[in-house]
């Protein structure tokens, strides 16, 4: 958008104080595609707010000048007036066309396009987390996307189950992931963050708790992300924890719902190639330490109502959750 | 048919000195209007103070980031049943009892046209209600804990969550059955009003002289029968779905969830304008009123309602324009999404034309009527920026929109019912509202519910979703939703002083006049509340403000006080009672697994209609 109307967006944050900082906000764009919207929507509250002055002033001069006065005559009985009519209805008409003009031309704008040589990234929504595929690279994660800055990205998104929607607020729109459809969309990042975002199509239980992040990496770090990634996962060194939890692993129940590379073919739950390699867990609710890791393998619903990692029976020791916490923070 | 003056009939005269029948068996087996519609409105007032605790206790959840007063599984069910009940359960019916009490007597008739299928509605309605919300207690008989098996996929209930694999639990069985019984009523209630208004008018009260309250509630009924139907496919659909294995919204046997979401926005868009036309028709009749003025534009006013209805089915997509449906679908209900504002719009400019030079009384009802427009206003601006689809992808599904259908909702609807209360309220009791608490309780109204929705579109503005039981503290709306906590606890205080108000007014609130206000339609002109038989003498219309001096005609006279031939009135039945308790024993079939209770439950409603039609006119 243009720089000479930024300061037009921020008006309706200055009641609130433009002070605190706001990672879900839709009102700092930070790619072209949320850009495009803003303008657009920077548009419309102008529109909004002169109607709105306009026709609230006219009901309160109306209340306030023609209050009962005892002496007064009584009112003229008016039944109507077809000129006034006439204009009532073209002025909002009118209106709605500089609303309409823009609209369309934002909605073609913004179909969700990227040019051929986009970096595809294929986003699949989870009761209740994201999975992310980069088909021409080969790599598949949860939770977090990575994505170069100034790059055109193209995101197909889908679900696994019932109906998601994925929203980056500061990358652009929301779009609903339903399985059997695929929808579009398309952004180019214009800076380097850690954008925060979350499903927002309610998904069950714990709709709340379905939360992503969106890196937008400079280009030298996103292709090391990249390198790593489609590396196997780090083997841990002999005799240490990391070796013992690769071993619990390996003959729990969790090779049955993740995958880790070399390892197991699980695909119910998030792949955890390099697990240890990511901020965040469960679904960006809780940072990725060894408390919470430790805690979510204990009891995951306890954490996140409805989670389908239900308590392992028989429960695991303490001993083979710290083994289990050491080798998938070595995953990196 | 009964209501015809005759001389002939043997029993059931009433004469002004003939006591009104009391006790109970005379409410339960009541088919006269006034008094159904006094069910209406305490059993909905019930209902609004049900799913306004509901929305107490969501607000308290998310007054501060991370809350947990309540768990995921408890919010999901509180404000899935805060939308339905507040929709399904106390705005629809609490339109519903002015539509039973007012309209029969705006359009100087003495009963509605069907009196026994206006209980039946009813008794339906009442039962639909309990049957939902005994969802919230029966969980041990379902071997889960009670508040958690109420529904829990929101008042919208999107497929695919809703099918049995992912909502096993009889929580949207409770939903779908419940819907389905609040669709009867609806639907005879529609079919009822529609033959009334039309049929039922005094002579001389061409439609273009019909009051315009009277005019919205023909619309609506429209709206009704026609909407209705689509989301009862909908639903039996879903019910199909989870009872028998069918697959109209099952992804893996080929079908698409979005096939719900069309249909249910077929349905749920003309059901806003179910919910605001009313509202509109009340203060079309507050504001002549009180500003002693006749509506601005009266003409104007009934044909943009009557388009609003039409255009009320050509907007639905706008729910949808994050699914993906094509720029081109996109911007077909984006332009007439817009073009529905303009006779909204149009609307608004004529009522505070109306006001304008008018000799403006500030009633509490009229405080209420002018507190709907202003408020409206900002419903309706907000809803333009969401009917351009782009930004809507920034804005559907965050609280922005929850800002939004609150100041259509409860800023319109709402208060356009509460100005619908204090305005008639001494017609239907005889007692008038104390206007000094009256006008406590707008303020309280006004003030909460712009503390507790206008911070709202920011907290979405900000990226916070709706329908989450959640928040981080990272999002920095903390003290947003904080504001609006504190707002939606003024509007309890405000629900309160109106309890007081009417609790007062009971006994010691001053004795209504026939008309204590100066109203120009038909329902001022005989006493408050009115006899049994509505009008001693069917009043005879020549113009649209029949009480009123105008230029060109001199106010009717009043019917005398004393009927001058005796009136024939119906009696009570039982049988659309009866009739009505078929319905749940029917759905309970379903929901517990048991065939012999969907025969036992025909046979209750099979018995009741059989009884009603050959039950001769007298008891």
């Amino acid at each position: 958008m243009p720089r000479s109307r930024h300061w037009l967006t921020a008006v309706p944050l200055a009641v609130y104080g433009c002070a605190g900082s706001f990672p879900q906000s839709t009102l700092h764009p930070r790619s072209d595609f949320a850009a495009e919207i803003q303008q657009l929507f920077t548009g419309i509250f102008w529109w909004a707010l002169a109607v709105f002055a306009v026709v609230e002033t006219l009901l309160l001069v109306a209340i306030i000048r023609f209050r009962k006065s005892e002496r007064g005559p009584p009112p003229k009985p008016t039944h109507g007036h077809t000129l006034l009519e006439i204009g009532w209805t073209l002025a909002p008409a009118v209106i709605l066309v500089f609303v309409a003009v823009p609209t369309v031309r934002t909605i073609f704008a913004t179909a969700g396009e990227a040019p051929r040589q986009a970096l595809q990234v294929e986003v699949i929504g989870h009761q209740w987390w994201w999975e992310y595929r980069y088909p021409d690279l080969g790599i598949v994660t949860a939770g977090e996307m990575h994505v170069p800055v100034g790059k055109p990205v193209q995101v197909s998104i889908t679900s696994a189950d019932v109906i998601h929607s994925f929203w980056a607020p500061a990358l652009g729109g929301k779009r609903d992931a339903i399985a059997g459809h695929v929808n579009r969309i398309a952004f180019r990042a214009d800076s380097v963050g850690d954008y925060l975002g979350q499903c927002v199509e309610f998904c069950g239980a714990s709709h709340a708790n379905m939360r992503l992040r969106v890196l937008v990496d400079a280009d030298t770090s996103f292709q090391a992300w990249v390198k790593t990634e489609q590396g196997g996962p780090a083997a841990p060194p002999a005799g240490s924890a990391a070796e013992r939890g690769k071993a619990v692993f390996s003959r729990s129940a969790c090779i049955g719902c993740h995958t880790i590379q070399g390892v197991s073919p699980g695909v119910i739950g998030p792949n955890l190639t390099h697990v240890g390699s990511r901020a965040t867990i469960a679904s960006g609710v809780f940072p990725n330490d060894s408390a919470h890791l430790a805690s979510w393998i204990a009891d995951a619903p306890s954490l996140k109502p409805g989670a389908i990692m239900t308590r392992m029976k028989p429960p695991l020791t303490d001993a083979d959750i710290a083994a289990l916490v050491a080798y998938l923070q070595s995953l990196k | 048919m009964s209501h015809v003056a005759a001389s002939a009939a043997p029993a059931a005269f009433a004469f002004p000195a003939t006591p009104r029948p009391r006790g109970l068996k005379s409410w339960v087996t009541t088919t006269d209007h006034k008094r159904i519609g006094l069910l209406y409105f305490w059993t909905a007032f019930c209902f609004f103070l049900l799913g306004g605790l509901e929305a107490l206790v969501i607000r308290l959840q998310l007054a501060q980031p991370d809350g947990h007063l309540v768990s995921a599984a408890t919010y999901n069910q509180l404000f899935t049943m805060h939308g339905t009940t507040m929709i399904f359960l106390a705005l629809m019916p609490l339109s519903a009892s002015f539509f039973n009490y007012i309209v029969p007597l705006q359009i100087g008739a003495r009963d509605v046209a069907f009196p026994r299928l206006n209980a039946f509605s009813y008794w339906v309605f009442l039962l639909g209600g309990l049957f939902l919300n005994a969802s919230w207690l029966v969980g041990p008989l379902f071997h889960a804990g009670s508040l958690s098996v109420a529904p829990d996929a929101g008042w919208f209930g999107y497929a695919n969550l809703t099918e049995r694999q992912f909502s096993p639990g009889p929580n949207i069985d409770f939903w779908v059955l419940g819907l389905q019984i609040l669709g009867i009523s609806s639907l005879a209630a529609g079919f009822n009003f529609i033959v009334t208004i039309l049929n039922m008018r005094a002579p001389g009260m061409k439609m273009m002289r019909l009051p315009t309250f009277s005019w919205m509630t023909l619309v609506t009924q429209f709206l009704v029968i026609t909407a209705f139907p689509v989301i009862t496919v909908a639903l039996v659909f879903l019910m199909f779905d989870r009872f028998f294995g069918a697959h109209f919204y099952v992804v893996q046997a080929g079908a698409t969830p979005i096939l719900w979401q069309h249909l249910f926005w077929l349905f749920g868009h003309p059901e806003v304008y179910i919910l605001i036309l009313p509202a509109m028709g009340i203060v079309s009749e507050v504001l002549p009123t009180f500003a002693r003025k006749p509506l601005f534009g009266y003409t104007v006013v009934v044909y943009s309602g009557v388009l609003i209805g039409f255009m009320g089915w050509g907007v639905w997509s706008h729910h949808m324009f994050a699914v993906g449906l094509g720029p081109i679908g996109d911007s077909v209900f984006a332009a007439t999404t817009m073009l529905i504002a303009v006779p909204t719009g149009v609307k608004i400019f004529n009522w505070i034309a109306t006001l304008w030079g008018g000799a403006i009384r500030g009633t509490t009802a009229l405080h209420f009527a002018v507190g709907f427009i202003a408020m409206f206003i900002i419903g309706g601006l907000s809803g333009v920026s969401h009917a351009s689809p782009p930004a809507d992808l920034q804005q559907t599904d965050t609280y922005y929109v929850v800002a939004h259908i609150h100041y259509v909702l409860f800023g319109g609807t709402v208060q356009g019912l509460f100005a619908g209360i204090y305005y008639w309220w001494p017609k239907m009791t005889g007692r008038l509202l104390d206007e000094r608490l009256g006008k406590l309780h707008f303020w309280l109204t006004f003030i909460g519910m712009n503390l507790t929705f206008f911070p709202m579109h920011l907290i979405g503005l900000l990226g916070m979703p709706r329908r989450i039981y959640t928040y981080g503290p990272e999002l920095g709306v903390g003290a947003l939703n904080l504001t609006s906590t504190i707002g939606a606890l003024l509007i309890g205080v405000s629900v309160l002083v109106f309890i007081g108000n009417l609790l007062r007014t009971r006994k010691r609130g001053a004795i209504a006049p026939n008309d204590p206000w100066g109203g120009a339609t038909l329902e001022w002109s005989i006493p408050s509340p009115p006899p049994v038989y509505n009008f001693s003498v069917i009043p005879t219309v020549e113009n649209r403000l029949p009480r009123w001096k105008t230029e060109l005609h001199e106010p009717i006279t009043d019917p005398p006080a004393v009927p001058p031939a005796p009136i024939h009135v119906p009696g009570g039945s039982w049988w659309p009672l009866v009739a009505a308790l078929g319905l749940p024993v029917l759905a309970l079939a379903p929901l517990t697994h048991t065939l012999w209770l969907a025969f036992l439950g025909a046979a209750i409603l099979l018995f009741g209609v059989y009884r009603w039609a050959f039950e001769p006119f007298e008891m």
